[in-house]
């Protein structure tokens, strides 16, 4: 394990980013090869997408509750608090719902990625498979890259969707705001094209970061327990920062 | 071997049909497109010496209804007015041709938007016409300006030019 660590920690990280491109490079090429295991991407998309719908439900109404309550708050200072339903839909489609969704996704399934093939590594599966003339990347790698890139926009917008209804519960049934206003002020302001379909944008960049750096880590993870842990802690690192950094400059571009 | 195959074929399946649900309901309830739905409409043209901060899509309201969208804004070249298209919705074909467009503020600070204020002809807008009678959108720097203006002047000359509201005075100075 010690003979893994280099002393260069610069070069250390440049390696890492370089085999990372590397590595994105053979999942794109593995990919057409990948549709010959159709079902095992469905059941990755079941896995890393169905399976994390209840922790982005429940998150996303919370964030919709507190969103309105704050920014309730906020707004009444100014005395305008008729435009909450416009700053909660915003702030969520444009911001939170992509970015709240990606921590969560990196956390729930982005893990369990890296942790899986992880141990397929360390208890030589992934070598199994090439003696058996079976592609890992095309059976193992692939089907969790698609399947992040497919669950990702739409664990967000289902994360959005309850965030809206969790403002609306908040704003309406109990701070008393007028069902009308908020609705109405709400649709005047929010566009399909510039601000919903930019999260869905956001959102799918995410994913494919997200299942990036989950599926690398555990491919190229140290063969032993202490290595598939240090992984899985790297790709909830990483993806954090990396989604945060790119969140910047995708929103400075689609802006 | 085949039923839990199957029973998470079934479950991504609703996942997916879920994830494009409340994409659905994103886009269709909580946005623009819940208001008014693009249908087919015809266009009329208005010129404006002035639109102030009016954008492509701005809502066009007739006694606070939408009735359709600002399509494009233009500057002619010629007499340098900016030529606003308006696209109005075929639902609301009986506009009398006499009918006044102006861009007005809906709130203090909120976003402009086309007022139309119908006239009393017979005749009814037909695709492709002229909205004759604008009135610019009003700009707080010029009220400002006239309101200073108008404060001097009145002291000097009173009640000279309360009612002018087109051209700045020329005893500017």
């Amino acid at each position: 394990m010690k003979t893994s660590f280099k002393p260069s920690l610069i070069g250390d990280s440049l390696a890492q980013l370089g085999s990372a491109g590397l590595f994105l490079f053979s999942i794109l090429a593995a990919i057409p090869r990948s549709f010959r295991h159709f079902r095992e991407t469905v059941r990755q998309i079941w896995f890393v997408g169905a399976m994390s719908l209840v922790i982005i439900m429940t998150c996303g109404l919370f964030v919709g509750m507190v969103l309105s309550l704050q920014l309730y708050y906020t707004l009444s200072i100014f005395g305008g608090t008729a435009a909450l339903g416009t700053v909660v839909a915003l702030s969520l489609f444009r911001e939170l719902g992509p970015v709240v969704t990606a921590l969560l996704f990196a956390g729930r399934a982005g893990t369990s990625i890296t942790a899986e093939i992880g141990l397929m590594r360390a208890t030589d599966q992934l070598s199994a498979m090439e003696m058996m003339a079976v592609d890992p990347m095309s059976y193992v790698i692939a089907p969790r890259f698609i399947a992040g890139i497919v669950a990702m926009p739409l664990l967000a917008c289902v994360f959005n969707a309850l965030g809206i209804l969790g403002a609306h519960l908040v704003g309406v049934s109990w701070l008393g705001l007028d069902n009308g206003t908020f609705w109405g002020n709400m649709t005047s302001s929010v566009d399909v094209w510039t601000d919903v379909v930019n999260g869905v944008w956001k959102s799918t960049a995410f994913g494919a970061v997200i299942a990036l750096i989950a599926t690398f880590q555990g491919y190229t993870t140290p063969p032993t327990s202490e290595g598939v842990a240090y992984a899985t802690t790297r790709t909830v690192v990483s993806s954090s920062i990396v989604v945060l950094a790119l969140d910047f400059v995708m929103t400075a571009f689609l802006m | 071997m085949t039923q839990p195959r199957r029973s998470f074929q079934v479950g991504t399946g609703l996942f997916i049909l879920l994830g494009f649900a409340a994409l659905a309901y994103l886009a269709t309830q909580t946005t623009s497109v819940a208001n008014y739905r693009e249908g087919d409409s015809y266009t009329l043209k208005a010129r404006f010496s002035n639109i102030g901060q009016l954008k492509v899509r701005a809502p066009i309201k007739l006694a606070g209804v939408r009735i359709g969208s600002v399509k494009s804004i233009e500057l002619d070249v010629g007499t340098l007015d900016a030529v606003v298209m308006l696209a109005i919705d075929k639902r609301f074909h009986e506009l009398p041709d006499d009918s006044a467009a102006a861009i007005f503020t809906s709130g203090l600070l909120g976003d402009q938007y086309v007022g139309i204020q119908p006239g009393g002809s017979p005749d009814m807008f037909k695709e492709g016409d002229e909205v004759i009678l604008t009135q610019s959108s009003m700009q707080l720097e010029d009220l400002i300006g006239k309101f200073l203006v108008n404060g001097d002047s009145s002291k000097s000359a009173p009640a000279q030019d309360a009612s002018s509201t087109s051209e700045p005075s020329p005893q500017k100075p």
